[in-house]
């Protein structure tokens, strides 16, 4: 009996053991420690942290205009880019599952853009917008091409907009793709039997059908936005003045620009509680439209 | 059959206007290629143009500046090294919760779900003082290490949702046959699990070989850049010196591209299936 449980254990420790050693070192510890940090005056370098209770949370909320600023940047950035990333990648979608003689070259030429990181997407769009608009604008004289870009405030806001759609609709099509193989032609036939048209199909059976793919996609679509990072940092690295500086990267330079490692975690507490509050409200709406579909 | 009966002149126009939009897509791929092989006043008089000559030197610089083979060697190192364990890792985690749903499993499992929610940013500066205590840092065993630790909640939640569906009959069966748990999770389980282990695989891979923020933070020796920070690096040396950085970002990309287009049916697949049960 002691022999079997002494077994049983060694296997709990084999199977569970490293996942849970690695996951407590590397999030759990972190993260409690920066719920402490958030709290002091830790700048990275000298040894003596000192306690200041919630000071950085009081000047983040009363004195920092540029997080307020990053903030309302990304809520912004967020709901256009997730807008525009998913019914790009919806009709897309809806389009190549039509009897396209083009369609698998086409799906792979959307998706394609989902392998590079957005680090090098960054810096290669930094270059199409610098030196590539500018030659088309100067061939065809259109105005569009020969704006700013990068160097204006709204246009650089755009201008992250469009290559986070070009990234990532490829992605989302793949899924709603899936999605759409799953609704079933005879409900489809039997819709237009009845008199249904075209955008009658498409709006009240097939959207609704897809529902459970929608709310996963626009999940997927909010965290990648959210979280921004890579393709802020090499795209625009938050200009020009800071216009279009993400939370994330906001996070970062207070820590590693500013030295203010305390205030830098105090934000970084702020932007997990504010994920974690879109996550549940997303997770609730997914329960309720399973229920209906 | 479908298809020749259904491909009328609607269906040509939207063909027509979705390969329109395609070819829409590639033109960021033509500016990169195309401008990788001009020379560097060519560059600025005219982006547009296809090169007059193919400068084929530029790679060779590009390649120096990065130092691709020490780059792309480091990134597949992480990337490799980091999937095999965290699929073996997490893939035992979850089997062993499913079997054995005791208390302390239920709330690991709880707790892995919850961390999902935590951006990398809330954990980042905090991670970073305390890789560099425990010796973790400036180490590519560090670096994987710490993609086990951000890596297992998601993995093991994918593995955990799809190893409930696995009969447990079939285990028995093996059990009477002799097989240990070992055996059993090695010869039954995982053939089993296969396509699960693939959409994982590809879920991280995706994730780790592009990843910039957790190797910037984590390494600071030359010699252990991965692609992404020798870019980085690059671009913040030589600004705007585009006849050197367009190679290199080729060069960058290519690995995967050619991943994709060799692997192609399984990532695209996989990712649905990710999407489904994420």
């Amino acid at each position: 009996m002691s022999r079997k449980k002494l077994s049983q254990l060694s296997q709990q420790l084999v199977f569970v053991g490293p996942t849970t050693i690695f996951f407590t070192l590397i999030v759990l510890v972190p993260f409690l420690l920066g719920v402490y940090y958030s709290m002091t005056n830790w700048n990275g370098v000298s040894t003596s942290v000192e306690f200041v209770g919630f000071s950085n949370y009081v000047h983040i909320f009363t004195s920092d205009p540029e997080f307020r600023n990053s903030f309302w940047f990304t809520v912004r950035f967020t709901v256009i880019a997730v807008v525009g990333a998913n019914l790009l990648g919806f009709f897309l979608a809806y389009f190549l599952t039509k009897p396209l003689k083009s369609k698998n070259i086409l799906r792979t030429v959307f998706f394609m853009p989902n392998m590079i990181g957005g680090l090098l997407l960054g810096f290669i769009w930094q270059f199409i917008f610098v030196r590539g608009f500018a030659a088309i604008g100067e061939a065809t004289g259109w105005s569009f091409f020969n704006l700013p870009w990068l160097g204006d405030e709204p246009t650089a806001f755009w201008g992250i907009v469009i290559v986070f759609v070009w990234q990532y609709a490829g992605y989302l099509m793949v899924i709603y793709i899936a999605s759409l193989g799953n609704v079933s032609k005879d409900v489809l036939e039997s819709a237009e039997i009845d008199g249904a048209n075209r955008s009658q199909v498409l709006w009240k059976i097939i959207v609704p059908l897809i529902m459970p793919a929608v709310t996963v996609c626009l999940f997927l679509a909010i965290s990648w936005s959210f979280k921004m990072f890579d393709l802020n940092l090499a795209l625009t690295n938050g200009g020009p003045f800071n216009a279009t500086r993400s939370v994330a990267l906001d996070i970062y330079r207070e820590a590693f620009t500013n030295s203010r490692l305390g205030l830098g975690t105090a934000k970084a507490v702020i932007f997990f509680v504010i994920v974690a509050i879109i996550t549940a409200l997303q997770v609730r709406a997914t329960k309720r439209r399973e229920v209906e579909a | 059959m479908e298809q020749d009966t259904k491909y009328r002149i609607p269906t040509l126009i939207i063909e027509i206007v979705l390969i329109l939009i395609g070819l829409l897509f590639l033109v960021p791929f033509y500016f990169l290629i195309s401008n990788s092989l001009k020379t560097f006043g060519e560059i600025l008089s005219d982006a547009a143009a296809l090169p007059s000559t193919l400068q084929w030197s530029n790679y060779k610089s590009g390649w120096e500046a990065i130092n691709f083979p020490s780059a792309f060697k480091n990134s597949l190192i992480i990337t490799v090294v980091s999937n095999v364990l965290l699929v073996l890792l997490s893939s035992m985690t979850a089997y062993q919760m499913v079997r054995h749903n005791t208390k302390f499993n239920k709330a690991l499992l709880a707790l892995f779900v919850a961390a999902m929610v935590i951006p990398f940013q809330s954990i980042m500066l905090p991670l970073t003082d305390v890789t560099s205590r425990i010796g973790l840092s400036d180490s590519l065993i560090g670096l994987i290490i710490a993609y086990l630790g951000f890596g297992a909640p998601l993995s093991v939640f994918l593995f955990h949702g799809s190893m409930k569906s696995i009969p447990l009959e079939i285990e028995q069966a093996a059990r009477v046959d002799g097989s240990g748990t070992y055996g059993v999770f090695f010869r039954i389980v995982y053939p089993m699990m296969r396509p699960m282990y693939v959409t994982i695989i590809i879920l991280n891979t995706l994730w780790i070989w592009n990843d910039y923020l957790l190797p910037s933070l984590m390494l600071t020796s030359e010699s252990l850049q991965t692609i992404p920070i020798a870019t980085y690096m690059l671009f913040g040396q030589y600004t705007k010196q585009w006849d050197l950085a367009l190679p290199a970002l080729v060069l960058g990309i290519a690995p995967v591209i050619i991943f994709f287009l060799a692997m192609q049916k399984y990532i695209v697949s996989g990712i649905a299936a990710g999407a489904v049960k994420g």
